[in-house]
């Protein structure tokens, strides 16, 4: 498996997520410029976290117009996969590779924390090294998380089981309590109709060492590596 | 062509949880304004830009709005006004 990261200015989890993939999940990885139109043969595309283009106007509205975009947007057009962390997800949403928005945290707070989350589904290739209502630990650090839809969206993502990871507490349970930024129905994650973008906002790249507090986010990038040997379609 | 100047307010859409908005509303509650209903808290941008006419410049700067300035899922726009710059 071969990995792009996309470097925008602004992004600060790109190297995180190199560490990831090459340390930890033993893939190749590649950084690729935000300005080029070369995804450099990537198999997986990550749009990684941080505030790129300091996050004017709104997380993600100008980055989303960046050359690489547009590569990004026939990558996933083809059906292949592309892993949106936290600013890669606002950068998603707005392309609309993904849809909904997200908008300023409930409580006006940037928050740095662990957050459990719930698996709702491993029909994806994201998401085949989990098993199903498994919780997870895996921290955000955004101030713009509140994943927002009109109810048709919302409706359509539950009903077509793109709903991917909810925030929940430690026993697996929805409550409002376990939701850190007023995210609708708690989500935390999101895949789009095809299921090969997934779009979130904790970030699974900086949970894959129990030395840094969990290696919860592993075997999400496992799983990734997993479907490109094997050719699933899922 | 003529140099407009163009107005445009952008604001959360009704029906969107606008927690800054909230957070005014109660402020002003606490300072007596009884009367004050729903606050929204939005951006307000003043662009300058080249066109034939006044009509040219707000239809110009909804375009704008449309792909860029305003995010169509959660925002509304007004353009509020187009003097020459």
């Amino acid at each position: 498996m071969k990995v792009g990261i996309v470097r925008f200015p602004g992004s600060n989890c790109d190297e995180d997520a190199y560490h990831a993939i090459v340390d930890h999940v033993g893939a190749q990885a590649v950084f690729c410029w935000h300005k080029d139109h070369d995804l450099q043969g990537a198999d997986l595309v990550i749009l990684p976290g941080g505030f790129s283009y300091g996050d004017y106007l709104r997380p993600g509205a100008i980055a989303r117009f960046s050359p690489i975009m547009q590569e990004v947007v026939a990558h996933a057009k083809r059906g292949a996969p592309v892993l949106a962390i936290c600013n890669g997800f606002q950068i998603a949403c707005e392309a609309g590779l993904l849809p909904g928005a997200l908008l300023r945290n409930i409580r006006l707070q940037f928050i740095c924390e662990q957050t459990h989350l719930r698996v709702e589904t491993i029909g994806t290739r994201f998401t085949s090294r989990y098993h199903i209502d498994q919780v997870i630990r895996i921290p955000i650090a955004h101030g713009d998380g509140r994943y927002t839809a009109d109810p048709d969206t919302l409706a359509r993502l539950e009903g077509e089981g793109h709903v991917v990871f909810r925030y929940v507490d430690s026993s697996g349970h929805v409550t409002e309590a376990a939701n850190p930024n007023g995210s609708l129905r708690n989500i935390a994650g999101i895949s789009n109709g095809a299921g090969n973008v997934l779009g979130m906002m904790p970030h699974p790249e900086r949970a894959v060492d129990d030395q840094l507090g969990s290696s919860d986010g592993l075997p999400l990038l496992q799983s990734l590596a997993d479907a490109m040997l094997g050719g699933v379609a899922a | 062509m003529t140099r407009f100047r163009v107005a445009v307010q952008i604001v959360p859409r009704r029906g969107i949880l606008d927690p800054q908005g909230k957070a005014v509303s109660d402020a002003l509650h606490s300072l007596g304004f009884a009367s004050v209903g729903d606050v929204r808290v939005g951006r307000h941008l003043v662009l300058d830009t080249d066109a034939e006419s006044a009509a040219d410049a707000e239809s110009s700067v909804a375009r704008m709005c449309e792909q860029l300035l305003a995010n169509p899922v959660t925002e509304d726009f007004v353009i509020s006004a187009v003097v020459p710059a």
